[in-house]
């Protein structure tokens, strides 16, 4: 049963494909985020899962252990989620201004107003 | 003191405009102070990156352990010619936009907000710097997620409203290239279990999971594709450079691009290799192919915008084009010709863009029709738009000229008439758009903005008409272009052997 | 002064001459005095030359080197030394004759005017003296963008549009055709040095070398041959010392002049011979030859009807050095100076009737030879020049291009020259006859039309003169061409 074997992989790939159809896809700026978001967090999903050795215990020291799991995927996504957050705060003060400069934040109506989108 | 600055002179030139980031804001209240720590940073950066490729060039590569860790389990920033030739570029760019930020962002953005923009400037040059430098491959993706965020932010603080939806368009879009690039980093990571970028690259030949690495390769260039608005990834682009204020797109339209194609070359070049690239996948036609029509698209479209800044992002995603096809060429010749593309189709753009700054900054808008008979107002201004455009046509005393001649002499060598003829198209279609604007700024009877515009002040003029003749002088004296363009692309077709 | 550095001085000292231009601009005197001194310095600087290219020196000059095993640098043959002699004494003579027109015709912007004059003078210079390719390329493409300012001086929507046209086909078949001819040189050879007795001799060969002529010949735009000659009609917008100088000379002549260095030194005669690169080429210069004498006699408006005939003098040339035999080349050489006095006198006459009678339409100029005789005489002059009548200069140079096509066996374009000079007759004597002896058309009395400012009268006398005087005494021009010819 690998299919089943491989399920973390699957669900980032579901989760990424949800992501960018929903960045794709929907006129509201904030549900635009969302989605993105989603799609980042396919990608963390994704690292995590790569770090897992085969009976691994969590990689911290410990006696009697001798096979532990990949720390450093997991720190390097802690970057990534930072990176995450970050993009997120930025999308979200930016559709506030849109919102104040434009009354709406629907993609549409926003081009309806000025021919940018 | 010195000699052992002079060892950390990798982790300086990233660590000088990130340690001024806060300090802008620290200084907020004097946005003069922070306007000159922000020069002087620059020109400290320029410095180091001159002594880095001087080093470089004498001496050879540099590996330098971030904070003592040696490679593969540290950071290590790796300079070769390539790389030390980008940072002369981000460098030299930076320390002519930034004197020229003094008048212009003083006019351009509210005065309380004046401190957070040069903050982001130098967060912005941080990322592209640290991005070139870092010879760890996760750390690209950090890097160029710190130069996008602050992309983001200084492009939202253009003038015109539209600025904030176009800001938010390439948020989305970056972050969607930001994270196929992570991606396409941690399938690397699966197959060879390591991040250094020399390591990957030992490690790759022996490894086995073949799909694995083609998808790994296929993230990492739609992903960077994104970030160089690689045609028909380039849909941000536009919008972005129109509506950003006049400092943030000369500093973007003549370096983020760069970088990104800097980024491309490493991973095709040195991390994945060569062979993988182009004989195991299509990537040189399928760069060739885009390339082709990102200029003719990028060009054509140029020609019938009413608005100069957007021209001249239609014009960037054209001269993308000609970077990626000499990449695409993947010949010696091909890839010294896109590389030398990389500085000298900063200096014009670079140039191009503050010269439109300085009219923006009289005229309070960019659109065709405000400009009209903006060139008997503002003569030098006007002559720098004219030389620079003259550049971008590829007239001969230019840098452009350099580069199409070594491009049309790289396709000419493989054979490929077709492809000759379609850079000299392109050539054509840039006279026509440039021309649109010269025609409407110097013979149009002037717009009701135009009339009460006066030459641009000095502290303007000086940065703008600085990168014009860098136009004109390494358009003549091109060994250090042409000879570290030649040298770097050498070393990139070595990397495999 | 060595050859060398007289070389070199006499494309700076113009160029370098446009700053005081524009400093000097708030005193007319002073500004055309400068202009003045400048373009006497330049004749002499280029004469001082003479001597020692006639004894067979090739003087050199590496300026600086650009790219990797290709610089720019100045190498004065016979044939540069002819159209040097050629542009730097034609300018001293509208120097002075501008100063008549544009103060006469009450010109704005003259010092723009002056200093774009002398820019263009400087590149034109500098194709004459090109010691490669690549210098010629770079000091042709500077001479396009330096005479744009003077084609659009008006600043009128007409002058807009001509600017298009004018900038558009330069730019357009210097870019898209030459420098792609160049490259193919380039990649093929490996230097684009001009060599005596060519480059491509046994490194290119059959329809390949025929494309590649063509590439040039069409991508050397300014030689106007037809499909690529409508930039110098559209030119003639221009004020007339413009149109005179650098359409009549400066600009067309460095197209011809290129398609002949090319012929001569980047092809070679006998490899021009021997592949036939040329033969269907010729057709085309035949063409324009007559095609644009029939154009001319169609044109009412004196400078497009002297446009159209340039167009077909132009032809004359480029057949000459497309034939590539020792007689044909001899006609073109001697062509671009007995063409360029003749021309440019024929212009200075129709700039005259323009300040003075403000007539710019032949078929309003009937009876106004009465008014102005001294002019419409130099007209005459000039006509007869061109058409190729002794006793002057124009005569030699159809001789020999006549000879040329006899050489090589093309009845058909010896039929094309002789009925093209009727048609010269036709369109060119016209003018002079119908205004000495024709009536005007309402009936007006030219009474208080005069002659045009004596600087104009001056400039054109002395070329006219210079017409006359090139058939009794050929010989500099002649022994520099048979330097080359002869050599073939």
């Amino acid at each position: 049963m690998r299919f089943l074997q491989l399920y973390n992989y699957e669900i980032a790939i579901f989760l990424a494909m949800v992501g960018l159809y929903i960045v794709v896809s929907r006129g509201n700026l904030v549900k635009k985020i969302a989605g993105l978001s989603m799609f980042q967090t396919s990608v963390f999903i994704l690292y995590i899962s790569m770090g897992v050795v085969d009976g691994g215990s969590v990689p911290i020291l410990t006696e009697g252990v001798t096979r532990y799991s990949n720390p450093l995927p997991h720190v390097l996504i802690l970057t990534a989620i930072v990176v995450g957050v970050a993009t997120t705060a930025v999308a979200l003060s930016l559709v506030i201004r849109i919102n104040e400069a434009y009354g709406t934040v629907e993609e549409d109506e926003v081009h309806q107003q000025d021919e940018s989108f | 003191m010195l000699g052992t600055l002079s060892n950390d002179l990798p982790a300086l030139q990233v660590v000088v405009p990130l340690m001024s980031a806060p300090l802008c804001l620290v200084l907020a209240r004097w946005p003069r102070l922070v306007w000159i720590l922000c020069v002087a940073a620059s020109w400290t950066s320029l410095a180091i990156s001159m002594e880095l490729l001087d080093q470089v060039l004498s001496y050879g590569p540099i590996s330098y352990a971030m904070g003592g860790w040696a490679a593969p389990w540290g950071i290590e920033y790796r300079v070769d010619s390539v790389n030390a030739y980008v940072i002369l570029i981000v460098t030299g760019i930076a320390s002519v936009v930034l004197p020229f930020a003094g008048a212009s962002v003083a006019g351009e953005i509210r005065e309380d907000k004046v401190a957070m923009f040069y903050t982001l400037l130098m967060l912005c040059l941080t990322g592209l710097l640290g991005m070139t430098i870092t010879g760890d491959a996760f750390n690209v993706f950090v890097f160029l997620e710190i130069s996008s965020l602050s992309m983001y932010g200084l492009i939202s603080m253009g003038r015109d409203r539209r600025a904030l939806t176009s800001a938010f368009q390439y948020l989305v879009m970056g972050t969607i290239g930001g994270t196929f690039i992570l991606v396409g980093i941690g399938f690397l990571y699966v197959i060879t279990g390591t991040l250094n970028m020399a390591d990957i690259a030992q490690r790759l030949p022996e490894a086995t999971q073949l799909r694995t690495l083609h998808t790994a390769f296929a993230f990492l260039v739609v992903g960077i594709g994104l970030k160089l608005a690689m045609f028909p990834l380039h849909l941000w682009l536009p919008n972005a450079y129109a509506y950003a204020p006049s400092t943030a797109t000369a500093l973007i339209a003549a370096t983020a691009t760069k970088v990104a194609v800097y980024a491309l070359l490493r991973f095709v070049f040195t991390v994945i290799g060569p062979v993988t690239a182009y004989e195991d996948l299509p990537f040189g036609e399928i760069a060739m192919a885009l390339a082709t029509l990102g200029l003719l698209t990028g060009s054509f479209v140029a020609i019938f915008q009413e608005n100069v800044k957007r021209i001249l992002a239609y014009s960037s995603v054209a001269q993308i084009g000609y970077i990626l096809l000499g990449i695409g060429l993947a010949t010696a010749l091909g890839l010294q010709a896109g590389i030398l593309h990389l500085f000298n189709h900063a200096l014009m753009k670079g140039a191009l863009f503050m010269a439109v700054g300085c009219f923006f900054y009289r005229v309070g808008s960019v659109r065709l029709d405000d400009l009209r008979g903006i060139g008997r107002k503002m003569p030098w201004t006007f002559a720098a738009f004219v030389i620079a455009g003259l550049s971008l046509i590829g007239v001969p005393l230019t840098v452009g000229f350099i580069s199409k001649w070594y491009l049309l002499q790289a396709t000419l060598q493989q054979g490929y008439w077709p492809l000759a003829l379609l850079i000299l198209g392109g050539s054509l279609l840039a006279v026509v758009y440039i021309w649109r604007v010269v025609e409407a700024a110097w013979f149009g009877s002037p717009s009701v903005r135009a009339n009460d515009a006066k030459e641009a002040p000095l502290g303007l003029l000086i940065p703008t008409w600085t990168l014009v003749l860098a136009n004109l002088y390494f358009g003549i004296h091109t060994e250090l272009t042409v000879g570290v363009a030649d040298l770097a692309a050498r070393t990139l077709l070595e990397a495999i052997r | 002064m060595s050859p060398a550095g007289a070389m070199q001085l006499a494309v700076a000292l113009p160029a370098a001459a446009s700053i005081p231009i524009v400093i000097t601009g708030r005193s007319p005197n002073l500004r055309e005095f400068v202009t003045l001194a400048c373009a006497a310095s330049v004749l002499i600087l280029v004469g001082s030359t003479l001597p020692a290219v006639l004894s067979g020196a090739r003087p050199e000059l590496q300026l600086l080197e650009i790219l990797p095993g290709l610089e720019l640098m100045f190498r004065l043959e016979p044939l540069g030394m002819i159209f040097a002699l050629v542009a730097s004494f034609l300018w001293l003579i509208t120097s002075i004759y501008s100063i008549g027109y544009m103060r006469g015709h009450h010109e704005t912007n003259q010092t723009r005017f002056y200093a774009c004059f002398a820019i263009a003078i400087a590149s034109a210079l500098g194709v004459a003296f090109a010691g490669n390719m690549l210098t010629l390329f770079v000091a042709y493409e500077v001479l396009s963008i330096s005479t744009y300012p003077l084609v659009t001086h008006a600043g009128t929507e007409k002058a807009k549009r001509a600017g298009r046209v004018y900038l558009g086909i330069l730019l357009g078949t210097s870019i898209g055709l030459q420098l792609l001819a160049i490259l193919w040189t380039w990649t093929v050879t490996g230097t684009l040095d001009f060599t005596e007795g060519g480059l491509l001799a046994g490194e290119i060969e059959g329809p390949a070398a025929a494309v590649l002529l063509a590439l040039y010949v069409f991508g050397i735009g300014k030689a106007a041959v037809m499909p690529f000659h409508r930039w110098l009609p559209a030119a003639m917008v221009a004020p007339t010392p413009v149109s005179a100088l650098l359409h009549a000379v400066a600009v067309v002549k460095a197209g011809v002049f290129a398609v002949l260095k090319v012929t001569i030194y980047i092809f070679g005669t006998d490899f021009m011979l021997q592949s036939g690169a040329s033969d269907w080429l010729v057709w085309f210069a035949g063409a324009t030859i007559l095609l644009a004498s029939l154009v001319a006699m169609t044109k009412d408006n004196l400078k497009a009807r002297l446009a159209y005939s340039t167009i077909s003098q132009l032809s004359y040339i480029v057949l000459g050095a497309l034939l590539a035999t020792q007689a044909s080349i001899l006609g073109s050489m001697m062509h671009i100076a007995m063409h360029a006095f003749a021309k440019i006198t024929l212009f200075f006459a129709a700039g005259a009737i323009l300040v003075a009678a403000h007539k710019s339409e032949i078929s309003d100029m009937a009876g106004l030879g009465r008014a102005m005789p001294l002019t419409f005489g130099a007209f005459f002059i000039g006509s007869l020049s061109i058409i190729g009548l002794p006793p002057f200069g124009g005569m030699w140079s159809k001789w020999y291009l006549g000879l040329g096509t006899i050489e090589s066996g093309h009845w058909l374009l010896l039929t094309v020259l002789l009925v093209s000079s009727l048609l010269n007759i036709a369109y060119l004597l016209a003018v002079p006859i119908r205004a000495f002896f024709g009536k005007p058309k309402d009936g007006t009395v030219y009474a208080r039309v005069q002659e045009a400012p004596a600087s104009c009268l001056a400039a054109m006398i002395v070329t006219s003169l210079a017409c006359l005087v090139l058939f009794f005494y050929p010989q500099p021009f002649f022994q520099l061409a048979t330097a080359i010819a002869g050599a073939q």
